[in-house]
């Protein structure tokens, strides 16, 4: 130790530096354990980011137009589209070249059920165009016959959609998602009668707001309860909370159909007890009421169970101690147990939220028109309308919208002050 | 040592098993009685003909579309034959997804040698399908509502008359048909509905004749949802597919009736993916040689109450297999039940689905 003098380099036994050697050492152990964590790590990425971030892309992605049309979206760029001219002749011709070979490839009329989710009508324009197109006279004139096939090529906004939407990049499936649309005069909110996805968002979150609350004003009492019973009666109680969990879905959902419809269990009861009228029946399904009931009945496990195995953990000794000295009861579990359950109110909530911010399957069914999601649409776009850039823009702002939640929640309650148990 | 032997000739056994074990042919549908109406009529017979051929059901015909788009993505397409309604063959057809048929090659001619073409006439209403069946979307009603004082509705309009036909009804959640009917009950001729459709203003006019009823409708977006609230007494009228409702009068024989007036004729068929390997190709033009000829649609009849898409299949049309009775007064091409029919107009709806789509979901949530 004495004779160690400052400045001079620790070594190992073998004479290299003791600092370079510690470094490898740590970098070998990085790498192992790298090693260890890779086949989750690959299969993770490989089978869960790739698709969603290649399914985000279809949001902006527009390549279909240039792909299929390229000499006709190049002799476009220099046509006006405030013109109020329909292009000459150049661009008819280029047209007809890329027809001809999408023809051939069965092409065009992909790209016309592309373009329809834009102007209605150009589904069928393409489709009639490219029966017409083998017949055409090569040597042209070249206007006069797609007209003469179509005269919907002969109107402006045709045109002017197709170049809107001829660059490889588009903001339309956003634009959409807002209920807005690029106009004339710029980026303008859509008419009235056709905004959707706006109120559908802002009624996601309400709905999951409530259900989430609704969840917890049921799910802590039983997990007290739970918590607080000999093991015995706790676990023929946590059975009773499990069993609903292990049923089917759709059965449960169903169930809650025949409880509560107009002519089921529950106004059938209330009209024999005289409660109600029979002309009065209360309307408790197809409705917000009916999503509400059904989906925290479903989730309400995920409710109990964090909050049960946090509350386990809290030492019934802390209640004793505030008890023994003066608190009484509501004292003693408001100002001692309850800041204790915290963490699992946090993992609780947050694990209900967003559950039920992607659900769909259960408004569909219970929730009418009233009481129906967001995600209800992404899937309709998804699975009926097959138009599913727009379908991946609202899901790209549902997934911003919950990152954001939880950035949010975060500076509230703190994410290390979440608990599983 | 021992263990890699047992595997290795395990390993073998299973390949050489594999080569004597029948070749697969997946077909997609609908499930339920459909379905089983399909493998009754056809695919049972072929297997019993074709030993070799295994067929496996895959219940995916409601996202096929979806499905089939991600498969030929994916470059795997799975399934040999699906079975489509008509704006979804258009949709595939559109999309490159489908392949395209020649009648007079790939199916079979009528007994009588008419044409393919000829025997499926208007109803091969894409390149790229084959029809099945004729099926209607139509009205069920209760036949003991008090209300109603002994009145029966017998006119689409009754539908919307909430003075003489009090009580809820079940209308589906999207805008086809009902736009239509709606138009209908205005006032316009059956041949302008498309074209008043056409127009903000007709379009506007449906949506105020389908106010005067919104808040006595119950929404349904699968059929078998309307049978199961006409049975409960939770609406009075509701529409569905015709052969649900044979299914809940006929078979659960429950006091429901059917309005036949202004039935939607719809079509159902089949279509192959495009990109089929040649072998595959081969068994499945083979199959569905067999299971769209006369014979094989009038058997199909047998068990479910839609009509044969063939006119050479009518004649042969039978009585059920299990209830005994004739099939053919329950069929929505029945002289009796089509006095007053509507068609649906494919080629409109691929146009303005997109539009009308969003603005009747608009509607729904105001």
């Amino acid at each position: 130790m004495s004779d160690t003098t400052a400045g001079q380099v620790l070594t190992t036994k073998d004479g290299k530096p003791l600092k370079a050697a510690l470094a490898r050492a740590l970098r070998r152990e990085k790498l192992r354990s790298l090693a260890l964590i890779a086949p989750l790590l690959i299969f993770v990425l490989l089978t869960f980011v790739a698709p969603i971030v290649d399914m985000l892309f279809r949001s902006v992605e527009n390549g279909i137009v240039e792909e299929t049309l390229p000499r006709t979206v190049a002799a476009l760029r220099v046509w006006d589209p405030e013109s109020a001219q329909v292009p000459d002749e150049a661009v008819f011709a280029a047209l007809y070249g890329d027809l001809a070979v999408a023809v051939e490839e069965k092409k065009h009329t992909r790209l016309g059920s592309r373009l329809n989710y834009e102007e209605s009508g150009i589904s069928s324009l393409f489709r009639k165009t490219g029966r017409r197109v083998n017949r055409m006279d090569e040597a042209g004139p070249f206007k006069e016959q797609f007209l003469d096939a179509d005269d919907k090529w002969g109107e402006v906004a045709t045109w002017q959609v197709l170049r809107q939407f001829s660059p490889r990049y588009t903001d339309g499936y956003f634009l959409n998602a807002f209920d807005a649309q690029r106009t004339a005069d710029g980026i303008q909110m859509k008419p009235e009668d056709e905004r959707i996805y706006m109120l559908l968002f802002g009624r996601t979150l309400f709905l999951s707001i409530v259900i989430t609350v609704s969840c917890l004003l049921l799910g802590y009492p039983i997990a007290f309860l739970l918590a607080a019973l000999p093991l015995r009666s706790s676990n023929l109680l946590m059975i009773l909370v499990l069993l609903p969990f292990w049923t089917s879905l759709l059965v449960r959902t169903s169930a809650w159909k025949v409880l509560l419809q107009q002519q089921g269990v529950i106004n059938d009861f209330l009209v024999w007890t005289g409660l109600i009228s029979d002309a009065s029946r209360l309307v408790m399904i197809n409705n917000q009421t009916g999503t509400i009931i059904a989906m925290t009945h479903i989730l309400l496990p995920f409710m109990i169970l964090p909050l049960y195995s946090v509350m386990k953990t809290i030492s019934p000794t802390y209640v004793r101690a505030a008890k023994s000295l003066g608190a009484n009861d509501w004292t003693a579990f408001w100002r001692v147990y309850f800041p204790q359950s915290v963490p699992g109110i946090g993992a609780g909530a947050v694990l209900v939220f967003i559950l039920s911010i992607g659900y769909y399957i259960t408004p569909e069914l219970v929730g009418g028109t009233s009481g129906i999601f967001i995600s209800n649409r992404i899937a309709y776009h998804i699975s009926s309308s097959l138009n599913w850039g727009l379908a991946a823009a609202l899901g790209t702002l549902l997934l911003v919208a919950v990152m954001v939640l939880f950035v949010v929640y975060d500076k509230i309650v703190g994410i290390d002050n979440v608990k599983l148990g | 040592m021992k263990l890699k032997t047992v595997i290795l000739a395990g390993t073998a056994l299973a390949f050489a098993g594999g080569a004597a074990v029948a070749e697969d042919m997946t077909l997609v549908s609908w499930g339920g009685a459909y379905q089983a109406s399909q493998k009754a009529a056809y695919a049972d017979p072929y297997v019993a003909d074709h030993p070799d051929i295994n067929v496996i059901w895959d219940e995916s015909s409601a996202e096929a579309v979806a499905k089939l788009r991600a498969m030929n993505e994916a470059g795997n397409v799975t399934w040999d034959l699906v079975d489509v309604v008509a704006s979804d063959a258009i949709r595939l057809c559109d999309e490159g997804l489908a392949m395209e048929i020649d009648p007079d090659t790939d199916l079979a001619a009528a007994p009588d040698g008419t044409s393919a073409a000829d025997d499926f006439g208007d109803l091969l209403v894409s390149e790229c399908f084959i029809p099945q069946i004729v099926y209607s979307t139509t009205f069920g009603y209760r036949s003991d509502v008090a209300d109603w004082g002994g009145k029966e509705p017998d006119d689409i309009c009754d539908v919307f008359d909430l003075e003489a036909f009090p009580g809820k009804r079940a209308l589906e959640k999207r805008p086809i048909n009902n736009m239509e009917w709606a138009l209908l009950c205005d006032g316009v001729a059956k041949d302008d509905v498309y074209e008043v459709l056409e127009t903000e203003e007709g379009q506007d006019r449906a949506f105020k004749k389908l106010d005067t009823i919104k808040d006595s409708v119950v929404w349904w977006s699968a059929g078998a949802e309307t049978p199961q609230l006409l049975a409960d007494s939770e609406v009075v009228i509701g529409s569905t597919y015709n052969g649900r409702l044979f299914a809940l009068i006929e078979e659960q024989k429950q006091p429901v009736k059917m309005l036949w007036d202004a039935q939607v004729f719809d079509l159902d068929g089949w279509i192959i993916p495009a990109g089929l390997p040649e072998d595959r190709l081969a068994r499945v033009k083979d199959f569905l040689k067999f299971a769209t000829d006369t014979q094989r649609l009038a058997d199909q009849a047998k068990y479910i109450s839609y009509g044969p898409a063939r006119k050479s299949s009518a004649p042969l049309v039978g009585k059920h297999a299990d209830l005994g009775i004739d099939m053919a007064p329950h069929m929505p091409t029945d002289p009796n039940n089509a006095k007053n029919t509507f068609l649906y107009n494919y080629e409109w709806w691929a146009d303005y689905r997109d539009d009308i789509d969003a603005k009747f979901q608009a509607w729904l949530s105001q």
